[in-house]
């Protein structure tokens, strides 16, 4: 069995609004320093089979279901 | 066909919730319309009495809400299920000219099953926009008011007449309309050239005016696209809940009459009755 973790972030130039409230969230409550936050959508997979079988059937979930390859890249880490 | 024998399919799962709205517009015009679940198309767990056939119908509708409770991405689980299991019933419905009307979740559904915009072909393989997460963030219920921008290709927006500011309210956190980055530009200057957009968010003035006029952020203000033949439609912003004139924000004015999204499903039926 393999678990397979995929990281959906936001492509570069699109808003993150979620992201940018969290920002000024945490200026209000006195955090100093905090440059940016991104937000960032994660999916543990657990899976049957080999890593690179895993690694081949989720690249297609990411593809048909987890990201919208319009604003989204993903990352896929097999553990 | 005469409007009254139109037979519309309200299609529903698990969190839709203006399936009754979206279904008593098409009852109040004399219609046939129908609340069906997913299920009843696809034969899972339903009873053979239960069992309905897309074919059966002459206009489809993806009513507004939260389906599927907007996991993933709003509307995405939605699509995943249609496009599984009804991928070549829909491109028939929509090849052969049948109206698909898509409101608020509905219009999401649309775009990530790659019906809208639908820039070459029928229905993508992979969603060409997004519907992405308002630029305030926040979930925006207001009454926005509407400029129709279609030049006539839109089957859903011809009794709307080209100066009218129509007040339809909004109520969504991800309404932005977002194309590519790299290509954003290329894409919507096509969509002009197609005449797929139908609606954009204006001033009371009818000008193109920001926040809180846009509620959301959209590319160029645009409220509701459809796809190059004009068949396929979505929108933000939800004509269901104006079917009336009463129900409009400003009602003790002038409380009789028309509200201002009746004309969408006006213009439906119109074309369902003169087409089929």
């Amino acid at each position: 069995m393999a678990i397979a973790e995929v990281r959906v972030t936001l492509k570069k130039g699109v808003a993150d609004p979620e992201g940018k409230n969290t920002l000024k969230a945490l200026e209000l409550l006195g955090f100093e320093g905090v440059c940016e936050v991104r937000s960032v959508k994660v999916f543990e997979i657990e899976m049957d089979g080999k890593k690179a079988e895993v690694e081949k059937s989720v690249e297609e979930m990411c593809r048909r279901l987890l990201a919208n390859p319009v604003i989204h890249n993903y990352y896929i880490t097999i553990k | 066909m005469k409007a009254s024998d139109a037979r519309v399919c309200v299609l529903r799962i698990e969190g839709t919730n203006c399936e009754e709205e979206s279904f008593q517009c098409f009852k109040r015009l004399g219609a046939k319309p129908e609340k069906v679940h997913l299920k009843q198309l696809t034969g899972t767990d339903v009873s053979s009495d239960e069992r309905r056939s897309l074919s059966d119908y002459q206009l489809l509708v993806l009513p507004g809400g939260f389906s599927a409770g907007d996991y993933v991405r709003a509307g995405a689980i939605f699509a995943a299920r249609l496009r599984s299991r009804l991928s070549e019933d829909l491109k028939e419905f929509v090849r052969v000219g049948k109206p698909v009307l898509g409101i608020c979740n509905g219009f999401q559904i649309l775009v990530e099953t790659g019906l809208l915009p639908a820039m070459s072909g029928i229905m993508a393989d992979v969603p060409e926009a997004v519907l992405g997460t308002n630029d305030s963030a926040r979930f925006e219920c207001r009454p926005t008011l509407l400029k129709k921008v279609n030049r006539g290709n839109c089957v859903f927006s011809t009794r709307i007449p080209d100066d009218k500011i129509s007040l339809i309210p909004s109520a969504h956190a991800e309404g932005k309309l977002m194309f590519p980055v790299d290509r954003a530009k290329y894409v919507i200057k096509e969509l002009e050239d197609n005449d797929q957009v139908v609606f954009k968010y204006v001033d009371p003035d009818g000008s193109i005016a920001g926040y809180p006029w846009c509620p959301n952020g959209s590319t160029e203000n645009i409220a509701g696209i459809c796809n190059r033949e004009g068949n396929v439609f979505g929108m933000m912003p939800h004509p269901e809940r104006v079917f009336f004139r009463f129900t409009h924000p400003d009602w003790t004015r002038s409380p009789d009459g028309d509200g201002d999204g009746r004309a969408v499903f006006e213009s439906a039926l119109d074309y369902v009755s003169k087409k089929m």
